[in-house]
């Protein structure tokens, strides 16, 4: 008998092996996976996008001579007392609860050692993140969990979150492990039990009542506080204009790049825009609107660096926030827990597990033997120095490009390197003059 | 008493005056005219005043408010008393959809009728309703007690908490892991306090009413009960 070659093994590009495995996952458990962060898969991103810098037409700043600003003023527009930022990258929503006390203390640190702003979350505020913050916005969600009228008037800035880019349509999730006595009392819930948040507001549906509750809002901290108007990627033109409609001092756009402590995977990978779709339509609602500038625009989702910081101030933003990147740099999934991670079936730098409450690096718990591990001064000083590299980067690219302030950044810096970043960006395709849908260029 | 024209005043300045009644004042008594249905009325008051509000209004009035005592001899728009903290609120007319939302502590009572959603949410208030209440009332409801004298639309108390809902007169359907309960005597005790705060003690005795509750099974997902989601 002939020995012919056998046909070697071949993996299905619609079945792989990742496929197979969460098929057999969900046929043993029933459930489906919940996760936390946000989507994992390759999209368009502010990495298909290049800076031009300086030429003949533009001349460049010294890099360490000429000022290149970095401040940024939030609220302007109906706020008595708006919001002035060192650096244009704020820190995003993220709650106690999802977080540890020591985790949201260290945010506090590093966001005021560096002069931006922190976010409370869902689950209200608490004193750590109060204490340390100069500048802290409180969210105002949809479960309200922890909301009060004190806390309303001691935060800087109130954030009326619709949507969040991890889920846009979706309520928060946060599961008994991490429902401790300290997190249940300030949710007003039985210990232990599965949370899951409300995805809409209780007292108010559609743009027309959402402009009479940041009314309300306003009457109650007597005018003062920036409000902002948080939205998941999912519609950015007509979201963006009718948050401005509604009343917004600020509005947030969040790209499905951005986390969450927990929610379905297939919502995380399945639900919402990238980022680098939505900062172009945003920034047209608030031009089309006369109101760029006028009404602040902040983006995030897979901010993480300043690179990307610069790339989406010269989309038209005002400021990002992060906050995926801003754990990683307290020391979530730091390589020096591996051999934990593996105890968990994982490792480093893909672990996602938030929602069990058993992450070693001690930020994504309620367990006090995880989060003593996790020391709040240590990781506040290294936000602190993760957000000036950031901003060196994005003053070195503004200087490059002849800029005096970030915010002088502009689409006219920018090419693309893909058709598609170019279509969603609304940049030319490097070496041409081509927007695809914009013009007939070549 | 202090008499405010809200409509030749305006409402901020109403809201201005009755947030700078910080702690003790012997400002206490203080009648508003002329509301015309506007928005926000008395919103974020936190001082032990007595409030009378001379007609309709519109959204979110009383909201979260503390200590104070708010009466509407009116109807109350959507959003009254959300999100309250302490004191009571009372209305002599209808109540709009979420009355008395994510409220934390605190009496309200509706001397008329309540719209859909009310109690939504609600995280330790008490509310007293004469009349009915439409659909949807203390969904998702964590503690508290809502008291209906009248009947409740469909879905009472959908992926309910641990709020207690009494109720004198019919159901049309209960929401998702909400079941009747045993009225046992310390219920009973407590709703005659309720009534009796709820200035409807002569209206109604607490043996009339049935008790609603959790049934708790939907706490910690499983997936045989994903069909009751």
């Amino acid at each position: 008998m002939t020995d012919f070659p056998r046909t070697p093994p071949r993996y299905s590009a619609t079945f792989t092996p990742a496929v197979n495995a969460e098929i057999r996952r969900a046929a043993a458990t029933g459930i489906y996976d919940i996760r936390g962060g946000g989507t994992k898969r390759h999209l368009p991103h502010f990495d298909d996008l290049l800076f031009l810098g300086a030429s003949i037409s533009r001349y460049p700043l010294e890099g360490y001579r000429e000022k290149c600003a970095t401040d940024v003023w939030l609220g302007t527009r109906f706020a008595r007392k708006p919001i002035h930022l060192e650096i244009p990258i704020t820190i995003a929503g993220m709650s106690f609860g999802a977080l540890s006390g020591p985790a949201k203390e260290a945010l506090g640190r590093g966001a005021t050692a560096a002069g931006t702003s922190t976010t409370t979350g869902d689950g209200g505020m608490t004193e750590e993140e109060r204490g340390h913050s100069k500048t802290l916005v409180y969210q105002y969600l949809p479960s309200r969990y922890g909301m009060n009228p004190d806390d309303l008037r001691r935060a800087d800035a109130i954030e009326v979150v619709v949507g969040q880019g991890a889920k846009p349509g979706g309520g928060g999730m946060l599961l008994g492990q991490k429902i401790s006595d300290r997190v249940a009392q300030m949710r007003n819930l039985p210990k232990g039990i599965d949370q899951r948040s409300a995805c809409r507001h209780p007292d108010w549906t559609g743009p027309d009542d959402l402009e009479i509750k940041i009314h309300e809002l306003r009457e109650i901290t007597d005018w003062e506080k920036p409000i902002y108007v948080k939205v998941g990627g999912a519609r950015p033109y007509y979201d963006t204009a009718l948050a401005v409609k509604a009343g917004a001092d600020v509005v947030v756009v969040d790209g499905m790049q951005g986390g969450t402590a927990a929610t379905q995977d297939v919502f995380i990978e399945h639900v919402g825009m990238p980022i680098l779709a939505c900062i172009p339509q945003a920034v047209k609602a608030l031009q089309d609107l006369g109101m760029h500038r006028k009404v602040q625009l902040i983006v995030s989702g897979g901010i993480r660096s300043g690179a990307d910081v610069a790339k989406a101030l010269a989309l038209g933003a005002d400021a990002v926030a992060i906050g995926t990147a801003a754990l990683i740099a307290l020391g979530d999934n730091d390589p020096k827990w591996e051999e934990e991670y593996q105890k968990l079936g994982t490792t480093a730098d893909a672990y996602d597990d938030w929602h069990e409450g058993r992450d070693p690096a001690g930020i994504t718990t309620q367990d006090p033997e995880l989060y003593s591990r996790f020391d709040p001064i240590l990781g506040g000083r290294r936000l602190k120095n993760y957000l000036k590299v950031m901003t060196l980067e994005a003053q070195t690219i503004a200087r490059a490009c002849g800029k005096s302030h970030l915010h002088n950044l502009e689409p006219e810096d920018l090419v693309s390197l893909t058709i598609e970043a170019a279509a969603m960006a609304g940049v030319p395709l490097a070496g041409t003059n081509w927007i695809p849908g914009r013009n007939g260029g070549w | 008493m202090q008499t405010f024209d809200l409509e030749r005043e305006g409402l901020r300045a109403l809201n201005s005056s009755l947030h700078a009644l910080k702690g003790q004042t012997n400002m206490t008594a203080w009648e508003v005219i002329n509301p015309r249905g506007a928005h926000a009325i008395a919103a974020g008051v936190d001082a032990p005043v007595d409030i009378t509000v001379r007609g309709s209004t519109g959204y979110y009035c009383a909201g979260m408010n503390k200590q104070a005592t708010i009466r509407i001899k009116g109807s109350a728009g959507p959003g009254v008393a959300e999100n309250m903290m302490s004191g009571t609120v009372i209305i002599d007319g209808d109540a709009s959809q979420y009355a008395g939302a994510t409220g934390r502590g605190g009496l309200l009572v509706i001397k008329g009728n309540a719209s859909s959603r009310c109690g939504i949410s609600m995280k330790g208030i008490d509310i007293v309703v004469h009349g009915n209440i439409g659909h949807m009332s203390a969904f998702m409801a964590q503690s508290g007690n809502l008291v209906v004298l009248g009947d409740a639309g469909e879905a009472l108390g959908d992926s309910l908490y641990e709020a207690r809902i009494f109720v004198r007169g019919k159901v049309k359907s209960l929401g998702a892991d909400c079941i009747e309960k045993e009225m046992r005597p310390e219920h009973i005790a407590l709703l005659a306090d309720l009534l009796k705060r709820g200035e409807a003690d002569g209206k109604a005795r607490p043996e009339e009413f049935r008790r609603y509750g959790s049934a708790r099974k939907l706490y910690n997902f499983n997936i045989d009960n994903a069909s009751s989601y």
